[in-house]
């Protein structure tokens, strides 16, 4: 309920109109679990702007996957992640792949969709970072969950990692055909690379 | 009724009966032609009816709703233009001291402060930006910088502003008031756009600007020119404080302003290599996509009106 309010009231109104989206590919995007979102990440809003994709009755199902240790260091923070967004909180050290993905695998189970951010940070503004691996290990338990990649350019340049003062620019967000699982790690991530510089190619906006 | 002034709701009037009458052929044709795909045409008549209606509930309410609509498709523009031209890190705060222009702009409109109005952004807000660019220090890149959101600020703050400034000048035609200026160069301006494509559908040969925009003909715009003409001399009695040969001046200066102001921003997205400038309006493409003529037949029609009027 907090979710829905929270987007509602709140976040919707600021993706929408004082941001503005260029959306291409929206029928593509998995209204129905199980299923990951696999996007580039640029900024905070990141989430925030897939998330507000969604109808308001399906959000309860949409589960981000973040960093723990970032997202619990103060008590606001920790609210906003838990109560409003609902993360899957991931602990980027101390245990075993089997361990930190634990939680992501009830959840795709329990018929959630995932978003998850392969790069793993938001790395430097409007910059694809490298595509971590961890995306792979996961889905290799759930072969049959599609993985539908998004790309987004603008949100870096809205809010850059490091940068507090917001500042309004149109966004694109371009979601690609959901993809199969690769044969092994390397193949899946230059793959995933491979389909964001296409998507990016069909941008209207600019990076820096 | 409303206390609208009754030449200016008459036209608003017959406005929504053009915009049937275009909703009822469009229907007929997909009746008539069942195997033709008219989405393209419903989704352009479809938007026409949304940006019709926003604006004329707008206008309708008060000066002060349809002061604040304007200065929102300012926003609306200026963050279009800012998200496809290519900018620097650094330039984010720069960008959002242009965005603060926009209240203050279309608050100097709403007290009617002519004097502040004409120089804030070509004087103050031109000298400020560098200012704050040069505090943030980076030079490399900083003409560019500095050309460009001072340019969009201009074209997408300012210019759109005289729109608005039409409503609060002194009544110089009681029956038609500001709102009659205002109806006038919005429609005259998407109406020269629209004859202008017809005309060129229809005998467009000789191409004016192929590097530009290959669709643009010497046809089209001779065809939009002496439509808006016409129309401009019958109309600007009505809804203006202007005489109909003056009404004939305006017609002739809206449909070559306009003509400029679309292959400016045609321009503008040819060098950027894109077709639209976003895909807020349905059928259309961005708000820049359908403001680009007002960019400059607003303020160019507003002096014109101001200097033989007031």
């Amino acid at each position: 309920m907090i979710k829905m309010l929270f987007f509602a009231l709140f976040i919707k109104p600021i993706v929408f109109i004082v941001l503005g989206l260029n959306l291409q590919g929206y029928k593509q995007l998995p209204l129905k679990g199980p299923a990951v979102v696999a996007a580039n990440h640029n900024s905070h809003l990141d989430v925030l702007v897939l998330m507000s994709l969604y109808p308001l009755r399906r959000l309860k199902y949409i589960r981000p996957v973040a960093a723990a240790d970032y997202f619990f260091q103060n008590k606001l923070w920790a609210w906003i992640a838990t109560r409003c967004i609902d993360i899957i909180p991931i602990q980027r050290s101390g245990q075993s792949a089997e361990q930190v993905l634990e939680a992501c695998h009830q959840a795709l189970e329990a018929g959630q969709i995932l978003i998850l951010f392969p790069e793993g940070s938001r790395g430097q503004p409007e910059q694809i970072g490298k595509i971590k691996k961890g995306l792979f290990y996961l889905m290799q338990q759930h072969p049959q969950v599609p993985i539908t990649p998004v790309f987004m350019r603008g949100l870096g340049k809205a809010l850059p990692r490091g940068e507090a003062l917001f500042v309004p620019f149109n966004c694109d967000v371009i979601i690609s055909e959901p993809l199969g699982l690769a044969i092994n790690s390397r193949e899946f991530v230059i793959h995933i690379r491979k389909v964001f510089d296409e998507l990016s190619q069909r941008c209207l906006g600019q990076g820096f | 009724m409303l206390n609208i002034p009754s030449h200016s709701l008459y036209t608003m009037l017959l406005v929504l009966g053009l915009m049937g009458l275009a909703s009822g052929i469009q229907y007929a044709l997909r009746l008539k032609h069942p195997e033709r795909d008219y989405e393209e045409l419903k989704k352009r008549i479809n938007s026409w009816w949304w940006m019709i209606g926003i604006l004329f509930i707008c206008l309708t309410v008060s000066t002060t709703t349809a002061i604040v609509l304007f200065a929102f498709i300012s926003f609306l523009a200026l963050k279009e233009f800012f998200s496809i031209v290519p900018l620097r890190l650094n330039d984010r705060r720069v960008v959002f001291l242009a965005y603060l222009a926009i209240p203050l702009q279309y608050y100097w409109v709403g007290v009617g402060w002519y004097g502040m109005f004409i120089i804030f952004i070509p004087v103050y807000v031109f000298l400020l930006l560098p200012a704050r660019m040069v505090l943030i220090g980076e030079t490399k890149g900083f003409i560019q910088s500095a050309g460009i959101i001072h340019w969009a600020t201009m074209l997408t703050v300012y210019c759109i502003s005289h729109v608005a400034y039409l409503l609060v000048l002194p009544e110089k035609n009681p029956q038609a008031g500001g709102l009659g200026l205002v109806i006038f160069i919005l429609f005259m301006t998407e109406l020269n756009d629209i004859s202008q494509y017809i005309a060129g559908k229809l005998f467009g040969k000789h191409k004016i600007i192929p590097k530009v925009s290959p669709n643009k003909t010497w046809e089209g715009f001779i065809g939009g020119l002496a439509c808006i003409s016409l129309l401009a001399t019958l109309i600007a009695p009505w809804l203006t404080p202007l005489s109909a040969i003056q009404g004939l001046g305006a017609g002739l200066l809206i449909s070559c302003a306009g003509f400029i102001g679309d292959v400016v921003i045609s321009s503008v997205k040819r060098d950027l290599a894109i077709k639209d400038s976003g895909t807020l309006i349905p059928g259309h493409g961005g708000i820049l996509d359908r403001f680009d003529s007002l960019t400059y037949t607003a303020p160019l029609f507003f002096h014109y009106c101001y200097y033989l009027a007031y």
